[in-house]
């Protein structure tokens, strides 16, 4: 019974390797929160390992005296808008290099990944001086505009790439009974890259909201919520930078259960 | 060139609910081209992938010879498969995919290259060596999948409905060229398929399934001309047999099958069959082409015929034959004539019945008696 | 009417994307160009010369290189690991990948804070350790003499943090490549490991090459990690490049360090694209 035992201690190893990431994942979040609240005393008290009292004053704190509810607002604003900009610009430049082959698509191609390794950082040093010239400067839809820049390229390749994977048979399939490629395009290979799309603008959105340096330097008053914890942190209390990752990090664990069923259920439908 | 037998097989799924093989006994002799045959979800496929070790077995065991392979995972077993849609892997090249088994054995160099030449020549693509599978035609695939099933000389080999995705004409020439293939290596091939013609044309035998039971195995004439069910009796064969209920009713001394307007006599040994069934009702069933039409055509070795009347209903003129749908009463019934016979519509018509290649089956159990 | 409209049709869907772009990076990669070259009307180099001679400069080189060099490789063989433990059904799968999503939806700053509770010296792990007896004084990770330790700890933080984004794009191709390739593999001979390495992997390029290429560009850029954990202790050219433009506003400057990220990102970058380049997709039938 060799293979069967080989069987149980590859489970075995299996297992343990999950529950390590999970540890490894998880406990860091959880202390993070449980110190956000906890009383700053108790964190620096050495015998207490987690704290045993909680209060809500440090929260408060950050979010309504020192400008974190409008910071959070700014950066959700931003981030929206630099999805429905890149995305609505990208998807068919993506799909277009994906189906047809055109003179100057391999051309477009390599540009695209040139630009993708464009960071951000050089385009909002002389951004600043066109942003004071045309007013966009410390305004969302700037800082929006510019992320949307750096996601572009980006979004070009990975929907190329993902209606690269799904079959141009299917499409074609559809087209011969009395689509049209467009129509095509929504009822099939649509539904069947939304996984790859989803993924593709989980990513942008992140991107955006994440974004640190365009957002520092391009605003002052009407900042994102990075770039305000940025210059905070520096000069707070340990005890207010837990305040923040939470802060920060609390819509996204929103984000992630609300979008848990439809994330997971997106990638089991695709394993099932 | 094993002998493969299956004992007692199952494969359940969702917890006991669906049975796709419940109980299979089946013994595939060394050499030989058996046929899987049966509709969808009949379970033909899930046995295919039990021999390959692709599917776990719910219970039973699997036999290559006198090893137990029932457990044993799919690279152990010295098999080849042909996969319904190729399975031929994309970003190797045609060489690669072919030699592939090989390198895994860890066959010397130069042997590899011989292989890999011999078995494109054999399915006819050598000149494909050097491309990509994106650049070939799904006709191509399929050969390089057929090449690298060869290539090793595996213990069985396994196709699962691999001329399905292939057009009509190609079908036709691949079919041949497998079974000359298998005939050629000998190699124990199980072949799965729905399709009753290519069933028909390339096994040695035949095992009709349905429902995850093995309904009947034989070689390809007996399945035909001696279904032990109904369904295996009009599974096969196209046009369908005519089936027809009828009741069995004993007049002057023999064993007379009383349909709707019609009657036929039985003959002695035939009629002693159905004794049991005497006021009862069974179901009669002939072949559309064990039949003919008085006058316009013959039937060729009949020994023994009955006669019964009907009305010409529609014809289907094939070229090389005939389809004449008559009526019996209100029952419509088909008859197969070779040739071309452009019968009227409403003409009254005698058919002659050939009584050796009559089926009797229960009405419940749905099992051949006659 | 119906044949020119789709000969035009792809060059209509590309457009927008490169107008925009032309105007968002066309025009500051010009504007800053010539903030790094042109002085008072004429071309000078005595930005450059500054910027160079900056005493943070060479450190934060060799830093920002350095991460890049230790991060990316490691994200990379972590993902793939992750992507292949995931694409399994077992239990606790929804868990663990709830968890390992979470941080993707994190700011660099936001995962720099949470895990200073841990790694601060009043964080969990050394009261956790102080408390079993394990040590008797708080390891301290911070502090500009702790160079190594920091260096390690910021290494260790954003592997927890963006490695989930190669994870991410990784899963998707791995659940793109048909089953039937796999089971081919299986019939064929091959164990576990020659799967990975003959089918998978290789079917996988696509997939990675996206990940590979974007995740050294961020490398590239790291800012709010570093500066959030350990101030200027390691400085990185991205940071130098804002601490420039914000508090010594010394445009130029800041835009030479710009400069050097972008320029060493698209050299790495035509390495990528030569070194991962699927000649299987790019075959025409």
């Amino acid at each position: 019974m060799n293979e069967k035992t080989m069987h149980e201690l590859r489970k075995i190893g299996f297992y343990t390797f999950i529950f390590i990431v999970i540890i490894w994942m998880g406990v860091p979040l959880l202390v993070s929160t449980l110190y956000a609240f906890g009383v700053p005393d108790e964190y620096y008290n050495p015998h207490r390992i987690i704290p045993f009292h909680f209060t809500l004053k440090t929260i408060k704190m950050l979010l309504f005296t020192l400008g974190g509810w409008n910071a959070l607002k700014n950066s959700v604003i931003v981030a929206t808008l630099a999805i429905i900009i890149s995305f609505a610009l990208g998807l068919p430049a993506g799909y277009s290099i994906a189906r047809f082959i055109f003179p100057g698509k391999d051309t477009i191609k390599l540009g695209m990944l040139a630009l993708k390794i464009f960071p951000v950082p050089i385009m909002a040093v002389p951004l600043v001086m066109l942003y004071i010239r045309l007013h966009l400067i410390d305004t969302r839809l700037g800082v929006a505009l510019a992320h949307s820049a750096g996601a572009l390229p980006l979004v070009v390749l990975i929907t190329a790439s993902i209606f690269a994977g799904t079959s141009a048979e299917l499409e074609e399939a559809g087209m011969v009974f009395g689509l049209t490629r467009f129509q095509s395009f929504l009822k099939i290979t649509l539904p069947l890259a939304l996984p790859g799309l989803a993924a593709a603008a989980m990513f942008t959105f992140v991107g955006s909201w994440n974004e640190v340096f365009a957002a520092s330097v391009l605003t002052f008053s009407h900042r994102t919520l990075p770039a305000l914890m940025l210059t905070l942190m520096q000069t707070a209390p340990d005890y207010y930078k837990f305040a923040a990752a939470f802060i920060m990090a609390f819509p996204a664990m929103i984000y992630v259960a609300v979008a848990r069923k439809y994330l997971i259920s997106m990638w089991g439908i695709a394993l099932k | 060139m094993v002998e493969v037998k299956l004992e007692n097989l199952k494969k359940y799924f969702d917890n006991g609910r669906v049975k796709a093989v419940d109980g299979l006994n089946l013994t595939i002799r060394d050499g030989e081209f058996l046929v899987l045959l049966g509709p969808s979800g009949c379970g033909k496929t899930t046995t295919l992938r039990m021999i390959a070790g692709l599917e776990e077995p719910t219970g039973g065991k699997i036999w290559f010879g006198d090893k137990e392979v029932t457990y044993l995972p799919p690279k152990d077993r010295n098999i080849s498969m042909v996969f319904q849609s190729y399975a031929v892997w994309p970003h190797m090249k045609v060489y690669d995919n072919i030699a592939f088994p090989l390198k895994i054995k860890k066959y010397p160099k130069n042997e590899i290259d011989e292989r890999v030449k011999w078995a494109a020549e054999l399915l006819q693509i050598r000149e494909l060596l050097n491309r990509y599978p994106a650049q070939l035609s799904g006709g191509q695939r399929q050969r390089v999948a057929v090449a690298r099933a060869i290539v090793v000389e595996p213990e069985v080999l396994l196709m699962d409905e691999p001329l399905s995705n292939l057009d009509a004409k190609l079908r036709v020439t691949m079919r041949a060229e497998i079974k000359k293939l298998q005939t050629k290596l000998k190699v124990t091939t199980v072949y799965v398929t729905h399709d009753q013609v290519e069933a028909m044309t390339m096994g040695d035998r035949i095992v009709v399934m349905n429902k995850g039971h093995l309904l009947q195995v034989g070689p390809p004439t007996e399945v035909y001309l001696k279904p032990k069910s109904m369904f295996v009796a009009t599974f096969i064969g196209a046009p369908e047999m005519n089936l027809m209920e009828v009741s069995v009713k004993e007049m002057q001394g023999g064993i007379v099958l009383e349909g709707e307007g019609f009657n036929l006599a039985l003959p002695a040994d035939l009629g002693e069959l159905l004794r049991k069934y005497i006021g009862k009702t069974v179901i009669f069933g002939i072949r559309p082409e064990h039949m003919t039409i008085e006058g316009v055509s013959t039937l060729e070795h009949v020994t023994r015929a009955a006669r019964i009347e009907g009305v010409v209903d529609f014809i289907e003129a094939l070229g090389t034959d005939t389809i004449v749908h008559a009526l019996i009463g209100d029952r419509l019934i088909k008859i197969k004539l070779p040739g071309h016979i452009p019968l009227p519509i409403g003409e009254k018509v005698r058919i002659v019945i050939d009584l050796d290649n009559i089926h009797i089956f229960d009405k419940s159990t749905e099992k051949a008696i006659i | 009417m119906a044949k020119k409209v789709s000969k035009y049709v792809p060059y209509l869907l590309v457009a927008p994307a490169l107008i925009y772009l032309g105007i968002f990076i066309g025009y500051p990669m010009i504007e800053g160009i010539k903030l790094v070259f042109y002085e008072n009307g004429g071309f000078s180099l005595a930005t450059v010369h500054r910027a160079i001679n900056n005493y943070y400069f060479w450190p934060a080189l060799k830093n920002t290189l350095g991460l890049v060099v230790i991060i990316v490789p490691s994200q990379l063989i972590l993902a793939l690991i992750f992507a292949l433990a995931m694409n399994k059904v077992f239990k606790g799968r929804n868990v663990a990948l709830t968890l390992l999503i979470i941080p993707m939806t994190l700011s660099d700053i936001a995962a720099g804070l949470i895990w200073y509770s841990i790694l601060s010296p009043s964080g969990f792990m050394n009261k956790l350790l102080l408390n079993l007896g394990l040590i008797h004084a708080p390891i301290q990770l911070f502090g500009y003499q702790f160079h190594t330790r920091e260096f390690i700890m910021l290494v260790f933080v954003e592997l927890w943090r963006s490695t989930v984004t190669i994870f991410v794009i990784v899963l998707a191709g791995l659940q793109m490549i048909s089953q039937e390739y796999i089971e081919a593999a299986e019939v064929f001979g091959a164990g576990y490991w020659t799967r990975l390495r003959r089918i998978i992997i290789p079917l996988l390029k696509p997939s990675i090459q996206t990940a590979l290429l974007l995740r050294t560009i961020y490398a590239f850029s790291i800012f709010g990690i570093v500066w959030v954990l350990v101030g200027r202790d390691i400085p990185v050219l991205a940071g130098e490049a804002y601490y420039q433009v914000t508090q010594i506003k010394d445009y130029g400057v800041g835009a030479f360090y710009a400069l050097l990220i972008a320029i060493m990102s698209l050299a790495i970058g035509i390495v990528y694209l030569k070194l991962t380049k699927a000649e299987y997709l790019e075959v025409r039938r």
